[in-house]
């Protein structure tokens, strides 16, 4: 039996309100692609932190090619050949990648070697980098390209990543993948952390699966199936979300050419957008982070109101310029994509929160701006918590004491509950646990039924796929046609994210030219993606 | 080592605690000074803590201290919940202190107890007037308030010392510069026969409870404070940035003028040179020891006020310097900013190493 | 003529308090840290250096007399803000309303004393330059040191490893965490020699520019130094320049009044402040341009175990 590149054993590592991994155990051979499944709160995070050194186990010990080690922090992980990707990236962003990198390295590397073996590297593994740009100008995809060659430099002999590919579309994600497997097949051992089912399928040759902090399992992915995966993930088949065909009613928002410049230097401009959002439908916008979806959202939701005055109208009224109070009166409801902070304020409690969006238990408005009824507050905070089932300690907890997902619940909770006309909600189920995605989703779907207008943003395409009846992408700030979810395919899909649709709408078009001559159907689309 | 563990909750116990804490830290400091210098630490102590309060004379005396400092810190307590850090209450104090003197200098034989209304509604304008300047400057070109207020604290104790030695000259008074004595007439009402105490205290204590009712029952004062708490919530929830930055700004300049006015037409009876007291800055630390809550304030501003006095007893008895007295309040902020901490965290034993 | 060159000269004296002071701030800054205590740690250090002065007779021991107290408050400063994560702002202003009166207190005694007469400094040769010599040869030999200090300054922080390190864990201290850098020691050490520095501009205060102790003597130019900081774009050269301007405005007053312009005295002492004000508002007038050059981190808190 050759030996393990990485043995984890009976791991253990409690903090003051949670028991994040318990009695772990893990295996990793040498040129092995070993996949880390759990859904959001099963202590992968925690687990890879302890293999880096950033955070020290409370028991268990770790051995590397057989040897047992302490490794107490990042520099001694790296010097024994561990490297780690993370999700969010330790990039500095006024500097250049080269800087970034030599940062990331040892300290008797000068500054020109590095920038030598990083065009060296790049070259090698077929990653598309200049070495001299200042980090901020670069792409997400690009930035994390950064940190794999940082990663790559080092000659490791285990790699960690970390999520690596929320950030990416489906074709660079096959890119990586050719990477990782050519790392592979030179012996670094690879520890790959997602939740993606599929992905690990894919890519890897086998799995520990991990949940509430134990692990559940170890198993062979390219011989599972997703549903076998899932179970020993979340103990049980993914719930399944009921689609009804919907016809749907008059156009509640319209988007018309909005134009709008960056706020600040690190934005993204957006290009003469144009949508439609009819009573009735879920319309979704597909895309990986920073192409503008921040922006768009700002100026709906009216914390930006620099649009141009007819550009944006909602139930037919122009909502352009009006700010998030007069925007809410019109019937529109929005649940950001940050929720500690933006959504709700962590040091308040969850009635105090809901009146962020909520005026009902505000009397006398117009003196001082209105006196605030706490006993009603509470009262419909009460209401909100049973309703939408948020585990909460009652309408006093503060808002950061709840978990990601019961907080996301509790969100979309107090904006759904206002019978909103439109609802928009951008990354709906992004870090939610897979129980709380499933109900979220589940009354973005009954609110639709209902007759709502709804727009969703997300990066995540599997999401995108069960909820939206139509669909489109943006990419660099400029919106694609949109497309109905019966003919999109996570490949054409990816081929839009990085904005070549205008060949896609040519064709479109030419096929429907072909109908209506010859009088036959054209053929249908591609297939729905795999769940 | 020692090591700070985060509580999953703040706690209660400390929530209230660490002022106790802070003060007897500060107590130490103070016995162990007291001696460093030669001075038996005991009567040093007792100059703070025992004689403010020891009989109904002290107490007014204390009240009387304690107005200016509660007015201004509530005024404070609006600006610092909302994250705009107005630090330049002494100089809103001054401006107040100068309109409000500007107007009981007009008063004459004919005039009648009604003036002290308009006096104290030009201290509370030249507050706003002076806070005012702080918040266009922010609004308009973003600067940052900290430093605009402080700057303009100068600027104001430069006015004053202009119009006193110029312009508003007691004609009578020996070239000193000062203004007259104002009329008896201007005098702000007492409360009590054989006490300084005004109804400037009663003042104080109506604004406590406005205060109270504005942070946790008025939807303004909830906006103001989400803007100080998560801006980007505020931003979320449609809360004005820019009224939430002149409310404050405002608020706490006319409470500050309005201590301002309350002085120089009160106790100090004319415009002098020694009118900026410190006032706005104590307030500071008074707004802080207090947690920014109008009751905590009462406290906060009790406890300063006998710093303030004991420092002047220490003076005339001990032959200290009266400068004592800042150093105590800075201390006082010190410890508490560094008690604060085990609201949130623990202190824990933890051995070295690990796995 | 010659009444400018003793301007010009004059000038350089009193920026050199202010840039000293607001070299410290910088890098104070740089790391992500504002330390609003400035003016207390300057107080302090100027009656630590004067007091030394008076005892000992020699000016270096008062210059470091000065530093050390500089960077006890500063290292006092760094751990609570540092490992306790106390608000910077607030615990800024406890340390200037601490220093403001443990200052007054100590001094009270040195009131009235008086130090041995400063010795005049000329360079050899290029003090004889006519007009220029007087101008700028003329000066203590901190005022040029101050001129290297910044030239330091700016290869370590742009042509050194180091200086990328502590640029960076100004830009985000997470990151830098998670590379493994030990980023409260980095801030610490940043914060105690910032400390130092504006500790020796205290010193440089009460010992060569105005060789006496007064209450409150330092009158704001610890205010005025962190404004610097802001105007200056966080970066040294123009941190000289500026310091230079707010000394020509302050001496402007002395000049105006000593020619005579007929405006009474108090409004001509309002000028460095009012100056600061209108600078600041010129500056801060686009906030892009601040926050490209502000470090990313700039007076947030720290948390290493999230």
């Amino acid at each position: 039996m050759p030996t393990p590149r990485l043995q984890l054993k009976r791991i253990t590592k409690r903090y003051p309100s949670v028991v994040a991994n318990s009695e772990v155990s893990l295996t990793v051979m040498p040129g092995e692609t070993h996949a880390v499944l759990g859904e959001n709160g099963a202590g992968k995070s925690t687990l890879m932190k302890i293999i880096y050194g950033s955070v020290k186990p409370d028991e268990g010990s770790v051995q590397f090619n057989g040897q047992v080690v302490h490794i107490k922090n990042p520099q001694e992980a790296r010097a024994l050949g561990i490297s780690m990707v993370f999700q969010h990236f330790s990039l500095f962003d006024t500097i250049t990648v080269a800087e970034n990198v030599w940062l990331g390295l040892n300290k008797n590397l000068s500054l020109q070697q590095v920038t030598q073996s990083i065009v060296a590297k790049a070259t090698e593994y077929g990653l598309d980098i200049d070495p001299l740009r200042p980090v901020h100008t670069l792409s997400v995809g690009e930035m994390q390209r950064v940190e794999i060659i940082r990663a790559l430099l080092t000659n490791p002999q285990l790699l960690i990543l970390d999520e690596p590919t929320s950030v990416l579309t489906p074709q660079a994600v096959d890119k990586l993948f050719v990477v990782l497997k050519k790392l592979a097949s030179e012996g670094c051992s690879i520890l790959y952390i997602s939740h993606k089912l599929h992905e690990i399928r894919e890519l890897c040759t086998a799995c520990t699966v991990l949940r509430g902090g134990k692990v559940t399992g170890v198993c062979n992915p390219s011989q599972e199936s997703n549903a076998s995966l899932s179970k020993l993930m979340i103990g049980a088949e993914p719930p399944q979300l009921t689609h009804r065909a919907q016809k749907p009613g008059a156009a509640v928002l319209t988007l018309q050419n909005l134009i709008l410049p960056r706020e600040d230097q690190f934005g993204v401009d957006i290009e003469g957008v144009s949508l439609q959002v009819c009573a009735g439908e879920v319309v979704g916008i597909a895309g990986v982070s920073g192409n503008g979806q921040k922006e768009l959202l700002y100026a709906l939701s009216g914390e930006d109101v620099r649009a141009k005055p007819g550009t944006i109208h909602i139930g037919g009224v122009d909502a352009s310029r009006l700010h998030p109070g007069q925007r809410r009166k019109l019937g529109l409801h929005f649940v950001p994509e940050e929720r500690l902070g933006r959504g709700a304020v962590p040091t308040l409690g969850l009635a105090h929160n809901m009146l962020l969006s909520r005026q009902e238990a505000i009397a006398w408005p117009k003196f001082g701006g209105g006196w605030i009824r706490v006993k009603q507050l509470e009262r419909h905070a009460a209401e909100i918590i049973a309703r939408f089932k948020v585990k909460a300690g009652g309408p006093r907890s503060l808002a950061r004491s709840l978990s990601g997902g019961n907080l996301q619940k509790f969100i979309v909770g107090r904006e759904i509950d206002a019978n909103p006309k439109l609802f928009i909600v951008s990354q709906p189920t992004w870090g939610v646990d897979v129980g709380a995605a499933a109900q979220i989703r589940g009354a973005i779907l009954a609110l639709r039924d209902a007759g709502c207008a709804v727009l969703v943003v997300s990066e995540e395409l599997d999401e995108l796929f069960e909820v939206s009846d139509r669909l489109h992408v943006i990419s660099r700030g400029q919106l694609s046609p949109s497309v109905p979810i019966a003919e999109a395919t996570v490949e054409k899909i990816g081929e839009w994210m990085s904005g070549l649709w205008d060949d896609d709408v040519q064709q479109h078009l030419a096929e429907l030219e072909g109908m209506a001559i010859v009088g036959e159907p054209a053929q249908s689309g591609g297939q729905h993606a795999q769940a | 080592m020692l090591k700070l563990e985060a509580r999953p909750e703040p706690s209660k116990i400390w929530t209230y605690g660490s002022p106790v804490l802070a003060l007897l830290i500060t107590v130490l400091i103070g016995a162990v000074m007291f001696s460093a210098l030669g001075k038996d630490p005991v009567k040093g102590l007792e100059m703070f803590f025992w004689l403010p309060i020891h009989n109904a004379y002290a107490l007014g005396e204390l009240l009387v201290k304690a107005t200016p400092l509660l007015i201004i810190a509530l005024g404070l307590a609006v600006c610092f919940r909302s994250n705009v850090w107005n630090i330049g209450a002494e100089g809103q104090y001054i401006i107040g202190a100068i309109f409000a003197g500007g107007v009981a200098l007009l008063a004459d034989a004919s005039s009648t107890r009604w003036i002290v209304l308009p006096i104290l509604l030009a201290g509370v304008l030249g507050g706003m007037v002076w806070a005012g300047i702080t918040a266009l400057l922010r609004d308009r070109f973003h600067a940052n308030e900290i430093l605009v207020s402080l700057m303009l604290v100068y600027v104001a104790v430069q006015l004053l010392s202009y119009l006193v030695g110029g312009p508003w000259k007691d004609p009578m008074g020996f070239n000193f510069p000062q203004t007259k004595t104002f009329e008896s007439v201007t005098r702000i009402p007492r409360l009590f026969d054989g006490s300084r105490v005004s109804i400037g205290a009663l003042l104080a204590l109506f604004s406590v409870a406005a205060l109270w009712v504005f942070l946790f029952r008025t939807r303004s004062g909830f906006a103001l404070q989400v803007g100080g708490l998560a801006p980007a919530a505020a931003r979320y929830a449609g809360f004005s940035s820019r009224k939430a930055l002149w409310m404050a700004l405002l608020m706490s300049g006319g409470a500050a003028g309005l201590a301002g006015a309350l002085e120089v037409a009160g106790p100090i009876g004319q415009l002098t040179l020694y009118v900026p007291a410190g006032y706005g800055f104590a307030a500071i630390i008074v707004a802080f020891v207090g947690r920014l809550h109008p009751v905590g304030m009462v406290f906060s501003a009790i406890l300063m006020s006998m710093f303030y006095i004991g420092g002047e007893m220490a003076q005339s008895r001990l032959g200290l310097t009266k400068s004592l007295t800042g150093v105590f309040q800075g201390l006082l902020l010190f410890s508490l900013l560094a008690c604060d901490t085990l609201v949130n965290y623990r202190l824990k034993w933890r051995t070295r190493g690990g796995a | 003529m010659e009444s400018y060159a003793l301007l010009l000269a004059a000038t350089l004296n009193a920026g050199t308090v202010l840039a000293i002071a607001s070299l410290g701030l910088l890098i104070n800054e740089k790391v992500g840290i504002v330390n609003l205590g400035a003016e207390g740690m300057m107080l302090c250090a100027a009656i630590a250096g004067f007091a030394t002065v008076v005892s000992t007779g020699n000016d270096w021991l008062g210059f470091a007399a000065g530093m050390g107290v500089g960077a006890l408050l500063a290292a006092i400063f760094g751990l609570l803000v540092i490992w306790l994560n106390t608000n910077q702002y607030a615990t800024g202003l406890a340390l200037t309303l601490f220093g403001t009166g443990f200052s007054a207190f100590v001094g009270t005694s040195f009131v009235q004393a008086k130090i041995p007469e400063r010795t005049s400094f000329a360079v050899p040769y290029l003090s004889d330059i006519p007009w220029f010599g007087p101008a700028l040869f003329r000066h203590h030999p901190l005022v040029y040191v101050t001129v290297l200090m910044a030239l330091a300054l700016i290869w370590f922080m742009y042509r050194t490893r180091n200086g990328l390190v502590m640029r960076s864990v100004g830009e985000s201290p997470e990151s830098a965490h998670a590379l493994g850098y030990p980023v409260r020691r980095i801030r610490l050490l940043a914060v105690v020699a910032g400390g130092a520095l504006c500790g020796l501009a205290g010193a440089y205060l009460s010992v060569i520019y105005t060789p006496l102790w007064v209450e409150g003597m330092v009158a704001g130019k610890g205010w005025i130094a962190l404004a610097l900081t802001t105007f200056a774009t966080w970066r040294p050269a123009r941190v000289l320049l500026g310091a230079y301007l707010f000394g020509g405005v302050t001496m402007l007053q002395f000049h105006l009044q000593g020619i005579g312009v007929d405006v009474p005295s108090q409004f001509l002492s309002m000028l460095p402040y009012l100056a600061t004000i209108l600078v600041l508002a010129l500056i801060s007038r686009n906030p892009q341009w601040i926050r490209i050059n502000m470090p990313t981190s700039l007076g947030k808190p720290f948390y290493p175990g999230a």
